[in-house]
């Protein structure tokens, strides 16, 4: 539980914190300073005393007897440059959906310096509300400032359900802020659901693998928080004469920072994001040689996919790390999948079985591949690519 | 720089079970691996000190069992290894295990950097490394696949990002995950082995770390399995035959459609 005590040996009564306080929530009564029930503990009062006579506990928000306090369905807004993260409008489009089962609101949070102009489209794919706050010092992403003002402002406002995309500033950010906020985290759901009569969330993700699937709640805690994958939710159209309702809240950036990003490789060319990708070409060791790669190259040039490959290419030296597809890689989800020589082992299979068509190209009619694969061709790997891109060439495209 | 590596035990993937009315994994009787992603973790602590000196110390919560497994970590040349284990900490979630490890670490003391796996093979949550970071108030870099540079009080790593790489500096003591690119993690020595034979692997329960129980494992964990089950993985499958050319033409046809 959240607590906050004024230390009267300390207090002068100058009641400079009940000017600070936004929320009419300190009192002078009797002759003391004292802290009524509309405390959000944000520590606006704490910053403003001079003589250190406030304490404030945030132990997180969340107790079984108050979680009906929480109310609403948040959505993280990432964004990088003014630009918001592509998985954003489909966490919304999920969002929305669960806000609508509940009868709640649904509310984004967008953090960063002049992030004014995505309220539009926030705004646009379902959002009523966005929470945004806007400071040069958040300009660029920090695990640290950002943790520490989402927290803030879900402590204050108090949802009942949050989501975020499971990208590289998600997975950072979501266990820093379910720990701070004491909260469960369901990793990387493929399915969410509401059970009515409870309001809980029902979390469905693949585990071990892929073997099992898991439905986790979060029965005592709020909020309910989770990451979802990008290309796992659906969008809904956007309707631009929708008007969310924009608030500002003022949140304490910590001062010091401990860690910070100070350099951007960004990737030139080749398109390695896999985890966005709509098509993958991806190469196992059937390719035999590393030279044999250029076709598959070549072919992810014509149909504009991203190439990926098997760990055992990777542990090779074939390909980069990232490149990896599988339990010790990535997992991806694209339209269509090329495995190309990739016999399929069970580690590879946990990280392509959610692609929505996988083509198997395999000269061994037995490999495990084809048992997951919706179209298969036993054959020289060799022989078919190029075969396949003079047809491709040939017919213009798909 | 004193390093501790977090590492985990880990059911084979290929033999898990489940315990159907608790519905949480069962270590018992499986056999255990240490977590792939961990040996990179602990390759990447002992490849630190040899540079710039100090001790490595493996940290595990689980199963008395675990302690075989630390032992494989001396083997491979941490200086010593410490298991947390009590039945208070069985069924933890992400949360719970985070609670338990800091108070471990703190019990430990006297670190610079910590060292996780990215994420681990049977829960592949990845939620871990930042959790245990924010519990200890130090700062975390996720997905480190280079160390570029450690100096007096910090280090500068590179992290896989979605475009490309970051750098990413860090006031110690902090905390990074790693991911597989970042080394081949080494053998046990002969050495080695001979060592870990006569290693002690100290356990810690939740009194000696002095652990608050009820943070501790099931009655610590906010989320619950509500209910598991085994996904229906059947696909209509359709093998194309015919020479290099036709399988190519009709493929193309498929693409066409399903595009």
């Amino acid at each position: 539980m959240n607590s906050i005590r004024i230390l009267h040996d300390k207090c002068t009564k100058c009641g400079i914190c009940i000017k600070k306080c936004l929320y009419n929530a300190i009192d002078l009564t009797d002759n003391k300073i004292e802290v009524n029930g509309n405390c959000n503990y944000c520590g606006s009062c704490r910053e403003a005393c001079r003589h250190g006579a406030i304490s404030i506990e945030r132990a997180g928000v969340l107790q079984a007897n108050d979680i009906t306090a929480f109310k609403g369905v948040w959505v993280f807004a990432e964004q990088k440059s003014g630009v918001l993260g592509s998985a954003v409008i489909e966490l919304l489009g999920e969002g929305g959906r669960l806000a609508e089962a509940l009868g709640v609101e649904l509310s984004a949070v967008l953090v960063g310096h002049n992030v004014g102009p995505m309220v539009e489209a926030l705004s646009a794919y379902g959002a009523d509300r966005v929470y945004i706050v806007d400071n040069p010092r958040l300009e660029n992403y920090n695990d640290e400032l950002y943790s520490a003002v989402v927290c803030d402002i879900i402590s204050r406002y108090m949802p009942e359900i949050f989501l975020i995309a499971s990208t590289s500033i998600g997975c950072s950010l979501a266990p820093r802020m379910a720990s701070r906020l004491g909260t469960g985290l369901t990793a990387d759901c493929v399915s969410l659901d509401i059970d009515i009569e409870s309001r809980r969330l029902i979390q469905t993700r693949p585990a071990f693998g892929g073997n099992l699937m898991a439905s986790i709640i979060c029965p005592y805690h709020r909020p309910q928080m989770c990451t979802i994958k990008p290309r796992v939710m659906k969008a809904v159209s956007p309707d631009y004469l929708r008007r969310a309702e924009v608030i500002a809240p003022r949140v304490v950036i910590p001062g010091a920072v401990n860690a910070s990003v100070i350099d951007i490789i960004k990737d030139a060319g080749q398109r390695v994001n896999l985890s966005e990708a709509d098509i993958i070409v991806s190469a196992g060791r059937g390719m035999e040689e590393p030279r044999n790669l250029e076709m598959i190259y070549e072919l992810a040039g014509v149909l504009g996919a991203s190439v990926g490959g098997s760990r055992a290419i990777v542990d090779a030296g074939w390909l980069d790390y990232r490149c990896q597809i599988g339990q010790t890689g990535k997992t991806v989800r694209p339209k269509v999948y090329f495995a190309c020589g990739i016999s399929g082992a069970i580690q590879h299979l946990a990280g392509i079985t959610a692609s929505k068509l996988i083509v198997a190209i395999n000269s061994d009619p037995d490999a495990p591949i084809f048992k997951v694969s919706h179209l298969g061709i036993v054959g020289d790997v060799k022989k078919i690519i190029p075969a396949f891109i003079n047809e491709f060439n040939k017919g213009g495209g798909l | 720089m004193n390093i501790i590596v977090c590492v985990k035990q880990v059911p084979n993937p290929e033999n898990a079970n489940f315990n159907e009315k608790s519905n949480t994994v069962m270590r018992e009787g499986v056999k255990a691996i240490i977590n792939p992603l961990d040996l990179n973790a602990i390759e990447e602590a002992l490849r630190l000190r040899d540079k710039t000196g100090g001790r490595v110390t493996a940290l595990s919560m689980g199963i008395p069992e675990a302690s075989q497994l630390l032992k494989e970590a001396v083997g491979m040349g941490v200086d010593e290894a410490v298991l947390l284990s009590d039945p208070l900490f069985a069924g933890a979630d992400t949360l719970a295990t985070s609670y338990t490890l800091s108070k471990g670490v703190q019990k430990k003391g006297n670190y610079h950097l910590i060292i996780c796996g990215k994420q681990s093979i049977d829960g592949d949550t990845a939620q871990v490394g930042p959790s245990l970071a924010e519990k200890l108030g130090i700062p975390h870099i996720t997905c480190v696949d280079k160390i570029e540079e450690t100096g007096e009080g910090f280090i500068k790593c590179r992290r896989i990002a979605d475009e490309g790489y970051e750098i990413v500096q860090m006031k110690l003591p902090g905390l990074i995950t790693v991911v597989k690119g970042i080394n081949e993690p080494r053998l046990p020595t002969l050495k080695g082995i001979m060592r870990s034979k006569k290693a002690e692997i100290p356990i810690w329960n939740c009194e000696d770390i002095g652990a608050d129980a009820g943070q501790c494992g099931f009655s610590g964990s906010p989320t619950k399995v509500f209910k598991s089950f085994v996904p229906d993985r059947r696909v209509d499958s359709r093998i194309i035959a015919g020479s290099p050319e036709e399988q190519a033409a009709i493929l193309l046809e498929e693409l066409k459609k399903a595009l």
